[in-house]
């Protein structure tokens, strides 16, 4: 294997700085003592940790939030699992076009989506319901759930499926013994990204909110159009902490380029 | 053998109906009230015509809103080309160990929420920020060097935004090369710039083609970023739809600009799709 | 003089040791193989002479020179990789005028040796083609070519063969004899297939577990094994455990069990052995000719010859018959065995692989 030269690592460690940088920076600003922002701290304060304690409003969000991603993620993967075996089970005159049309969220800019979905769910008397916003938050991360599980369905040996069926078993005790048990890491990756996409996702989700199902991004976009203060900074350490764990336990469980860049990267 | 056929559609059946209702409907809907009017006393009004279009086509305001908005779309890409290609290259030549943690840093700003990250910048960039304490400490400058508010500032988040899709899309490319390939350029008498310039940069290509394609429709559609380092003083389109939504509340000219903004970004990936097609079909398939 | 030479070679990967103290040299326009069951070292060496690998100790010359301060780069050696590492971006004519390019060569004269090249490996045909667009063996032959035309010294082939088919293979091997006679350029061919390793080279250097066991031309390894290991990776052999009673000057005399048998001329001193006979040598006979008598107890028919395995006091004896059309045994049968002296090949004791 050919290694890297001084050149390559001294670029690394440039672009490194340069991705770790915002994330160091809102941490850092977190735990300043003073009631502005300052980098770096001229103290360690958890003071606007507590802070966060006083503003239920901060954590009423991050529930909805956290209750939102749960909820989407599921019904994704639950509607995309027959999905992708359907498109991955072979052809069949419509798939590349019914694959097309799950994927296309990615490729309609996310205000468009926004609009779309504001205009819809007003029409329907829906609009800022908690259940209008976990649909639409099911068709944004569709696409996620579907390429990883796909990916784990079409990289499963058809022959597998066809042994079980020699041998004796039915059409359910196939899906339930065979083919889920070997789909299950790409089923529980999508659920994870899907939950993640959820969890973070604003462009869309600004324009469907009513006070009462404001979610955390949301709420953290609104207060920071408004001011920075150093309670925005502690409220993003806690969300960057808990990506962070969530992070650690997918690379664990799953491995975090195989997650993002799909099966069969080694 | 109907039963067959009719597999795939029931298995799709629930995703199907999803997106009919929730997909399909809405976005119909979207162009339909994109050509309604709007009344600032009666609200939308059920009229059709081309009025909106004719407003935003006619202005020289949104004209400059466009053009920042994709100027700022193709810079973000371009420097996410020339950042990301190099570092995924070296990603691959890394030691394992260093390899999977260079991954995390590259990887996990993507699981984390881009307002959070922008919040970064912008603590960074702005006036009494990081970086210009730090140039008035080390006396470089003495009036703070505007960032917070400009369209370089902007490209310079989403640049961080993005270029993790940039360092997948070409990341997946090389994995897809031969090894071999470049210790055959090797023993063949090229020197490291060379291997890399006319062996891995050629394979990388397709990698980098997908990746500006995914990079620049999403910097053209970001909102997050523009919106809060852009304020109302950098307006791009999204920030231009969301106004027109949330504030003016003229939704149908919200819904045209927000059309001509879906059309233009499909145009050029169907564009684009056509000239690498028609540029790699023999070499890659 | 020797072109190459490898000295006491050695490359350790942390605990395993892959290439140990291995030393070989190579005559100008010969073709050696490095021949050896998979992960005994052989892809680590050619690496190492290729400047892909460092030694951990020893020392690599070529023509003289050392090498161990020479990039890969700088080294001129042609090398046909396993995955034949063609450029996928490019088509054959600018793959295999790339090294040419390289080195700088004038526009006519790189188009003039593209096209000598092309015409040895017969692809003048296809020269605008892009990798994609040829199969395996043309694949080859344009990895080959590429090797060729930069004029190396010397020659290394990882595994060329073993991504093509069965028949491809065959063919290609004497392809790829007449294609190195032609260049005259000196080989070094890595296979873990005895049957290539015979088939192609002037000599084989049989390695296992990074050592080299045994240097010799295909003839001599193959009839004159030094090892029980040579001689049962090198075609089919029996191995039987004997104790040679009386050394020295004259015909060996050994002892199996209750089994006495002539041996062939040896010097080794009395001990414990192993012998070694071939298949192809062992001869059905009538009942009084027989050296010892046993039991078909399995048959084989392989089309151009027959299979059998023969329960005997010696063990179980495999014999091949070429198929003449004779009646063979049948399975069950009684049958009698024997062979000529000479043919017993007497080795160390314990050396079987
Ligand atoms: N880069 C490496 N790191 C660790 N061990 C290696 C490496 N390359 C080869 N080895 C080990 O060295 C031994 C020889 O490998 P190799 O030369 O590839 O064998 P061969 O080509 O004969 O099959 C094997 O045991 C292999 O596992
Ligand atoms: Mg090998």
């Amino acid at each position: 294997m050919i290694r890297n030269g001084a050149f390559a690592k001294l670029f690394s460690l440039v672009f490194a700085v340069f991705m770790l940088a915002p994330l160091v920076v809102v941490m850092g600003v977190a735990f300043t003592p003073e009631g502005f922002l300052e980098f770096p701290p001229s103290g360690i304060s958890l003071r606007w940790f507590e802070a966060i304690l006083d503003n239920p409003d901060f954590i009423d969000a991050a529930i909805v939030s956290l209750q939102l991603g749960v909820a989407s993620a599921t019904i994704a993967t639950v509607i995309c699992v027959p999905a992708a075996l359907a498109i991955g089970g072979g052809r069949f005159a419509g798939r590349d076009a019914l694959q097309a049309l799950f994927l296309s969220p990615l490729t309609v800019p996310t205000v468009v989506l926004g609009i779309a979905f504001l205009r819809f769910l007003s029409m329907m008397g829906l609009n800022g319901t908690f259940g209008g916003l976990v649909f639409c938050h099911v068709v944004i991360i569709v696409p996620f759930v579907l390429r990883l599980v796909l990916a784990s369905v079409t990289g499963l040996d058809p022959s597998i499926a066809r042994a079980a069926t020699s041998l004796g078993a039915g059409g359910w005790t196939v899906f339930w013994r065979i083919t889920l048990p070997a789909i299950v890491p790409g089923v529980v990756g999508g659920w994870v990204l899907a939950f993640i996409t959820s969890f973070d996702e604003l462009t869309v989700t600004v324009f469907i909110v009513n006070p009462a199902t404001t979610t955390l991004p949301v709420k953290l976009f609104s207060h920071i159009t408004q001011t920075t203060d150093p309670l925005v900074a502690s409220v993003s350490t806690v969300a960057i902490l808990f990506t962070v764990a969530l992070m650690l336990i997918v690379d664990r469980l799953y491995g975090l380029d195989r997650l993002l860049i799909g099966e069969g990267t080694r | 053998m109907t039963g067959d056929r009719a597999r795939p559609w029931l298995l799709s059946a629930p995703a199907l109906l999803l997106f009919a209702v929730m997909l399909v409907t809405p976005l119909v809907m979207t162009a339909i009230l994109s050509f309604n009017s709007f009344d600032f006393y009666g609200g939308i009004q059920p009229t059709f015509g081309f009025s909106n279009y004719a407003d935003v086509l006619g202005d020289s305001y949104f004209y400059e809103i466009f053009g920042r908005t994709f100027l700022i779309a193709l810079v973000t890409t371009v420097i996410c080309a020339l950042i990301g290609t190099p570092q995924a290259y070296f990603l691959l030549r890394m030691h394992p160990f260093w390899r999977s943690l260079m991954i995390l840093v590259v990887l996990g700003p993507l699981l984390i929420s881009v307002v959070v990250r922008t919040l970064g910048w912008a603590i960074l960039l702005g006036n009494n920020g990081v970086i210009n304490e730090a140039l008035r400490n080390i006396g470089l400058i003495e009036r703070p060097l505007k960032m917070m508010y400009t369209s370089g500032g902007i490209v310079l988040a989403l640049v961080h935004v993005m270029v993790p899709f940039m360092i997948l899309a070409v990341w997946a490319a090389l994995q897809r090369q031969d090894p071999a390939t470049e210790k055959a350029a090797e023993s063949l008498g090229a020197k490291p710039f060379t291997v890399f310039r006319r062996i891995v940069l050629p394979q990388a290509m397709p990698g980098i083609l997908s990746g500006s394609l995914i990079v620049f429709s999403l910097s053209a559609s970001a909102f997050a970023t523009p919106a809060i380092l852009g304020g109302r003083r950098v307006k791009v389109v999204s920030t231009t739809v969301y106004d027109e939504f949330l504030n003016t509340l003229n939704w149908p000219l919200g819904a045209a600009i927000a059309v001509i903004l879906l059309v233009s970004v499909l145009a050029i990936m169907v564009a684009w799709n056509r000239l690498v097609e028609k540029r790699f079909a023999a070499v890659f398939q | 003089m020797a072109i190459l030479e490898l000295r006491d070679l050695t490359k350790r990967f942390g605990e395993t040791i892959a290439v140990d103290r291995f030393t070989l040299s190579v005559e100008k326009g010969e073709f050696v193989s490095l021949l050896g069951p998979s992960g005994c070292g052989k892809t680590t060496t050619l690496q190492m002479v290729a400047g892909f690998e460092t030694p951990t100790s020893g020392s690599i010359a070529l023509n003289g020179r050392d090498l161990s301060k020479v990039p890969a780069r700088a080294r001129g050696l042609g090398i046909v990789f396993q995955t034949y590492a063609l450029f996928p971006h490019m088509t054959v004519e600018e793959n295999v005028g790339f090294g040419l390019e390289m080195r700088k060569v004038p526009a006519d004269e790189r188009k003039r040796r593209i096209a000598e090249t092309l015409d040895l490996v017969h692809l003048s045909h296809l020269s605008a083609r892009y990798p994609r667009q040829m199969s395996g063996g043309q694949r080859q032959r344009v990895a080959l070519a590429r090797a060729l035309v930069i004029e190396p010294e010397l020659l290394l082939l990882d595994e060329p063969l073993s991504n093509l088919d069965a028949k491809l293979r065959e063919e290609m091997q004497l392809e790829l004899r007449r294609i190195q006679q032609e260049a005259g350029v000196t080989t070094l061919l890595v296979t873990h297939d005895q049957s290539e390793a015979m088939a192609l080279s002037d000599r084989i250097a049989v390695m296992q577990g990074g050592r080299l066991i045994q240097e010799a031309t295909p003839f001599e390894a193959y009839d004159r094994p030094t090892n029980g290991f040579v001689s049962s990776f090198l075609g089919k052999s029996n191995a039987i455990d004997a104790h040679l009673e009386a050394g020295g000057p004259g015909a060996a005399q050994l002892r199996c069990g209750d089994i006495r048998l002539d041996g062939p001329v040896s010097s080794q001193g009395p001990g414990a052995v192993l012998v070694s006979l071939r298949p192809e040598r062992i001869e059905f006979c009538g009942e009084g000719e027989g050296i010892v008598s046993g039991t078909v107890v399995e048959r084989v028919f392989l089309g151009d010859q027959w299979l059998f395995k023969v329960k005997t006091g010696l063990g179980e004896l495999l014999v091949v018959r070429r198929n003449s059309g004779r009646r063979e045994p049948d399975l069950g049968e009684a049958v009698h065995l024997s062979w000529q002296a000479e043919h017993l090949r007497i080795l160390e004791a314990g050396s079987a692989a």
